[in-house]
């Protein structure tokens, strides 16, 4: 793989890995693990952690892909290995 | 105009709908058939991936399972939809980029493998097969219990539904008709939950009302109002309340992900765009369309929680006449009891309804003391959270009619992706693949229509004769595509020394550990008597259920995977250079040539 391939590898990486950072946290973060404290926060008439479980992680889980989408087609751009 | 004749004419009219489209999208050629011609929108794809998706348990069930389990059932929420992230960002783009037809064709390409092709066939048959009984007893179901035709009648309308277009237009004319369906099918879903929700909290909004206030004028809200009242009869407080353990909801959480991820009737709907670009962003308009169900369904769950412990419980806990007198319940609770979905039974003899939880030792010493002597409700089914719904909110007919077309649609368009998904790999991986590489185009069309027929009538004979272990189908389903599919698939794209040997052992691993402990809780091919560990909790490793294990699985193929493809000659130069090649975007349409 010469230079410029393996550095857009390397970006395409480190996005993903960022998103999926953001992915686990919503989730398993906020939704499961830390769910018990952070009900205590009140989004209208109920506890944060419920909220995210079973509304906010799947709003964050769309805008993370369309977020991937849009940086994924700019990156695909600057190293110039967009479709025609 | 009653009921009856109202469904007929909704259910006739959608079914009309679908056969006029299957006559209209008719696919000429196997790319067509297979992939749609690799022309559909990316917004068109993400809708069909939708009704793809969402399955009968989606529609019927899933509402019930959250209404049920509160806060313990956001590991269905998050799981199925968190899934389609692994899928946009790890699989979906590069597949499109090898631009083939099937899951197996891509897995057998890149580990030079015919064996690992087989074992990619197997696990997608027995995963889909197991997928689709569901549906084909969803479709028998919603026959018999609303157009009152027989179970087998249902089944055998459903099937020659499915037969004109799946057989004659292949993915084409599925993938139009399953856009159709999920039109039905969300309107069908939202428009009830849209007037529950103004009954109870004011707000035509269901993801609104569902963190909203009460408009009974107490001034709680919702989710305050619901924990009251579930907790004064004894159950688990519904904003809490956890399914097993925090650690078995997070591997639960992850398998369902991993799982939804590596089901092939899903990956495959993303080999229909026309770029890898168009790749990533159908991804994010699928769970758009399935996130609008999705965050309705906690909304109805409650609500219809709500609904159903206010009509039998009428006021305060205790008091002889807070229990609603059996002669006065509403007509949609003797409707329901008809079906056997609703059973009651009056213990006490006082001709009131007592519903509560008698397995807590504390609720049950005071219902004692109430002169109560057991709870009554003795059956509620978490499906009439869906389909009581209607009624419960005193809406008219028309809707009920919808919600009827809703639940077959839902089931139509998952059948016919999953059979989908079966004939190709038989006509495309097994008869072209190894049997008879140098068939033309013309008999490969011809043997794909013909393995779409015998995958109908698979399918339709299972939905005779359910086997014993359609209950647990749904393990095996996520827990081989977990444990099997997703793995090799990603390391395929993402591990460019991965070989042959990693990627068979690997897979033969995953699925080896997942399948000994689901059979070891629930029997050996689900025999009943051949666990030899048994149901119980306690005998579960760190308290992960036997349908949460399929994490563990995927866990076990990487590792083993990579262990062994240390220790084995790397992959020929000609491979690394094909996982460079679909690395990038660049090229897609040549790629797709055949």
């Amino acid at each position: 793989m010469d230079n410029k391939a393996s550095e857009y590898w390397r970006a395409n990486i480190r996005i993903v890995s960022i998103l999926m950072v953001i992915w686990f946290v919503v989730s398993y973060g906020l939704g499961i693990i830390l769910a018990e404290p952070l009900n205590a926060i009140r989004i209208g008439g109920v506890g944060l952690g419920f909220w995210f479980a079973q509304q906010g992680s799947m709003y964050t889980f769309v805008v993370l892909i369309f977020y991937y989408a849009w940086r994924m087609n700019k990156l695909d751009r600057e190293f110039d290995v967009h479709e025609d | 105009m009653d009921l009856s004749t109202l469904t007929y004419i909704v259910v006739g009219a959608t079914f009309l709908l679908y056969i006029g489209i299957a006559i209209w999208a008719r696919a000429g050629s196997t790319g067509e058939f297979y992939v749609a011609g690799k022309g559909v929108h990316p917004v068109a794809n993400g809708m069909a991936t939708a009704a793809d998706w969402m399955s009968a348990a989606s529609f019927i069930s899933m509402a019930g399972l959250i209404a049920f389990n509160g806060y313990g059932a956001s590991v269905f929420l998050m799981g199925w939809t968190g899934g389609y992230v692994l899928l946009a960002m790890l699989l979906a783009p590069y597949l499109r980029k090898f631009g083939k037809f099937t899951v197996p064709e891509f897995i057998g390409e890149r580990f030079y493998s015919k064996t690992a092709r087989m074992v990619a066939v197997i696990c997608l048959i027995l995963a889909s097969v197991t997928y689709v009984i569901g549906q084909m007893k969803g479709i028998g179901v919603a026959f018999s219990r609303f157009l009152e035709t027989s179970y087998e009648l249902g089944l055998l309308i459903g099937m020659g539904i499915v037969f004109i277009y799946a057989v004659l237009g292949g993915m084409k004319g599925i993938t139009y008709t399953q856009i159709a369906q999920y039109v039905v099918l969300i309107f069908a879903y939202t428009i009830p939950a849209v007037f529950i929700s103004m009954n109870i909290t004011g707000n035509p909004f269901p993801q609104l009302g569902l963190i909203g206030s009460m408009a009974d004028g107490t001034g709680l809200t919702m989710m305050e109002k619901l924990d009251q009242v579930v907790t004064d009869l004894g159950f688990n407080e519904y904003s809490t309340q956890v399914m097993g353990s925090k650690l078995n909801m997070f591997v639960y959480t992850l398998s369902l992900m991993i799982g939804t991820a590596g089901l092939p009737h899903v990956i495959i709907r993303f080999f229909t765009v026309p770029k890898v670009k168009d790749a990533r962003s159908s991804a994010g308009w699928a769970l758009v369309f399935i996130a609008i169900l999705y965050t309705t369904a906690p909304a109805v769950a409650s609500m219809a929680r709500l609904n159903l412990m206010e009509t039998i419980q009428v006021g305060p806990v205790g008091e002889e006449t807070a229990n609603l007198a059996y002669a006065d319940a509403p007509q949609w609770f003797k409707n329901w009891e008809k079906t056997g979905l609703l059973q009651y039974e009056d213990k006490n003899g006082d001709g009131r309804i007592q519903y509560y939880n008698d397995k807590n030792p504390e609720m049950a010493a005071k219902a004692a003391t109430y002169g109560w002597a057991g709870n009554e409700m003795v059956k509620v089914d978490r499906d009439i959270m869906v389909l009581a719904n209607p009624e419960i909110a005193g809406l008219p007919n028309w809707v009920i009619a919808i919600v009827v077309a809703g639940g077959l649609a839902a089931a139509l368009s998952t059948a016919a992706g999953l059979l989908l998904a079966i004939a190709s790999a038989v006509s495309h991986d097994v008869i072209k693949g190894m049997i008879n590489p140098d068939i033309s185009e013309k008999n490969e069309l011809l043997a794909s229509r013909l393995s779409m027929v015998g995958a109908i009538l698979l399918a339709g004979y299972l939905g005779f004769n359910p086997p014993d272990f359609a209950a647990g189908t749904v393990a095996i389903a996520f827990g081989l595509a977990a444990s099997s599919i997703f793995p090799v698939l990603m390391m395929g794209i993402f591990n460019k020394g991965m070989n042959r040997q990693g990627a068979v052992w690997g897979m033969i691993a995953g699925i080896g550990v997942t399948l000994l402990y689901v059979f070891q809780h629930k029997g050996i091919f689900f025999i009943p008597g051949t666990d030899f560990l048994g149901e119980q909790e306690a005998n579960w490793f760190f308290g992960i259920s036997p349908n949460a294990f399929g994490a563990v699985g995927a866990l076990v193929n990487f590792v083993t995977a990579i262990v062994v493809s240390k220790m084995t000659a790397p992959p020929p130069e000609h491979i690394q250079h094909l996982v460079e090649d679909i690395r990038v975007p660049k090229g897609a349409g040549a790629a797709s040539d055949h």
